[in-house]
């Protein structure tokens, strides 16, 4: 099986992040890692891989400290477009499947994966457990909402959009990506792609730092005095008791 | 013609998913800013009722859009079914709860119609003439007011909890109820699911639980978990965890709150020694109250708590567990 996986680079989790001058990005000067459910798509790529052979191979976009898609003008695409100049940038390459994170750390879109899927014409599986290649095609367990999972059967070639819990990530995962840096690389530039490309959909306007909507009122005084005040609020004002 | 908002309700099985009502408060408060006519749509087999219940809403008129060919849920059926039913009625904007299964197939059904959705929004905001949408970006560090650059329709998902569902207005009579009926050609579906089942091992559904006990890193050792749940048990509550509990194996993983484990809207949470990382507050910010016990100050949980104790849990705690006890005795 031929292997695409969708890799995209958040900012450190712990970073500290300040808005830009004009309010509608975060100034770009943090550190990048992996967006972290991405990393569980790769790992399951390469462990589908070590089962039935055959290749995986990585796509991201955004500037020169990224691979492959590279350009700045990649950067803050929309979920459309990223998805479209994936689609224009894999065009001649044949692939049996195309695994995304759940969604990325930064936007939390949660859709690329599906327009790509949409955009190839192919059909795809989202927020997935665990992949078993079957008769003309693969059978996946969907993770649903209240603990209730179900198995697809998905013919090839899909997107799949892979559930964190898959498999388990451990360091020797996260210094494997970073050895794909003496892989084969090949750049592909906005020109190559602009063409399947437009004006972004939709538009960030202004980005804030949430405002505080809750007044906390603060209990204090003894262990005993706050159990009885506490239960008093229970009773009287959040009314669960 | 004024504009129309569409709400897709979500029905599983023929039941009304109850987060739908917040997508339809949410539609309520963007008609009552705007002036835009509230229209709602239910889609499945046999989903009558579905459009009944929802028909005592204030709502202008319902939708029940049926195929025998979305009697099992799969994008291709849901995606092609709304498809032709919003090109029919071109509504302004289209309103869907930001669910798992929402999640699955409006991102293709928007880009089958060229164009966008605006995912897991938690507000709206009127600016001029122009509707922006509140996200959360960063897993919440930051906000974002987003606007659409595209012809209508407008798609938008909500976050559960955005909205208050219990506070969806009803109407003064029943709306009328137009029944559509699709055609979804044959081969148009793809994927072959099979029966919805839980694992083996019960797992919990906490989205409808009105009262949670949940705890964190500050709960220290397996042992201590005793303690919470006895003041769960007390409180008739539901116990949970933040992800390093769950991940530590002290609670199962059906029982983690957050981005990653369920998001919750219970009338009371009571989170013990949780500090509150975006991660964990994405799940549980929907509650209706937050009473927070944790010894940090600036543990950020207090940011979002209305009732705050700063102080030693394994203080407070059992005292807690025996006041409640008492109240409810005295019932």
């Amino acid at each position: 099986m031929k292997i695409l996986v969708c890799i995209k680079q958040v900012p450190q989790k712990d970073a500290p992040l300040k808005l830009n001058e004009s309010g509608t990005w975060i100034r770009e000067d943090v550190s990048y890692e992996v967006n972290e459910p991405d990393a569980y798509a790769l790992k399951e790529a390469l462990r589908q891989k070590e089962k039935h052979g055959g290749e995986v191979v990585a796509i991201t976009a955004g500037p020169a400290r990224a691979q492959h898609v590279e350009d700045p003008g990649f950067v803050g695409l929309d979920a459309f477009n990223t998805a479209r100049a994936f689609a224009a940038a894999i065009k001649d390459e044949k692939f049996d499947l195309i695994f995304t994170g759940l969604q990325s750390d930064d936007y939390g879109f949660a859709q690329t994966g599906v327009i790509l899927a949409e955009l190839l014409g192919w059909p795809h599986a989202t927020i997935i457990m665990q992949i078993e290649k079957s008769d003309g095609g693969i059978k996946v367990k969907r993770e649903l909402e209240a603990g209730y999972f179900q198995f697809v059967e998905v013919p090839l070639p899909a997107v799949l959009t892979i559930q964190s819990g898959i498999n388990k990530l451990r360091y020797a995962t996260l210094i494997g990506i970073k050895q794909a840096k003496n892989k084969p690389l090949r750049k592909v530039t906005l020109a190559e792609v602009q063409a399947a490309m437009s004006a972004n959909l939709q538009k960030i306007e202004r980005m804030y730092i949430p405002h505080k909507t809750k007044k906390t009122e603060y209990l204090e005084g003894s262990a005993s005095e706050i159990a009885k005040k506490l239960v008093d609020k229970l009773r009287n004002e959040i009314r669960v008791l | 013609m004024p504009e129309t908002i569409l709400v897709v309700a979500e029905q599983r099985e023929g039941k009304l998913n109850r987060v739908s009502w917040e997508t339809l408060a949410a539609g309520q408060a963007i008609a009552a800013e705007t002036g835009w006519v509230l229209e709602a749509s239910v889609i499945g087999d046999s989903v009558g009722s579905v459009a009944s219940e929802i028909a005592g809403k204030k709502v202008a008129k319902v939708y029940d859009v049926e195929s025998p060919e979305l009697k099992k849920y799969t994008p291709d059926a849901f995606s092609a079914a709304l498809k032709e039913f919003l090109t029919s009625k071109q509504p302004k904007l289209v309103l869907m709860p930001h669910t798992y299964q929402v999640r699955d197939f409006i991102p293709k059904l928007a880009t089958a119609m060229g164009r966008t959705v605006i995912s897991d929004c938690v507000g709206f905001r009127k600016d001029g003439d122009k509707v922006l949408f509140t996200r959360q970006m960063f897993q919440g560090k930051f906000a974002a007011d987003v606007s659409f650059n595209c012809d209508a329709p407008w798609f938008v998902t909500f976050q559960n909890g955005a909205f208050r569902g219990d506070k969806v207005e009803a109407g003064s009579s029943a709306a009328p109820i137009e029944s559509v009926k699709v055609g979804i050609s044959q081969g148009i579906v793809r994927n072959n699911p099979q029966e919805v089942f839980k694992e083996a091992k019960q797992a919990v559904d906490l989205t409808q639980a009105e009262i949670i006990v949940s705890v964190g890193r500050g709960i220290k050792e397996q042992k201590n978990i005793e303690l919470a749940k006895q003041l769960a048990d007390a409180l008739g509550g539901e116990i949970a965890a933040s992800r390093p509990i769950c991940d530590s194996g002290w609670l199962p993983m059906d029982r983690q709150i957050g981005s990653s484990g369920q998001t919750v809207a219970p009338k009371l949470y009571l989170a013990l020694g949780i500090s509150g990382a975006i991660q964990h507050i994405v799940g549980m910010k929907g509650a209706r109250s937050v009473v927070a016990i944790n010894k940090d100050h600036e543990a950020p949980i207090f940011e979002i708590a209305d009732v705050a104790v700063v102080g030693n849990l394994f203080d407070i705690v059992p005292p807690l567990i025996e006041e409640v006890k008492k109240a409810k005795a005295g019932n």
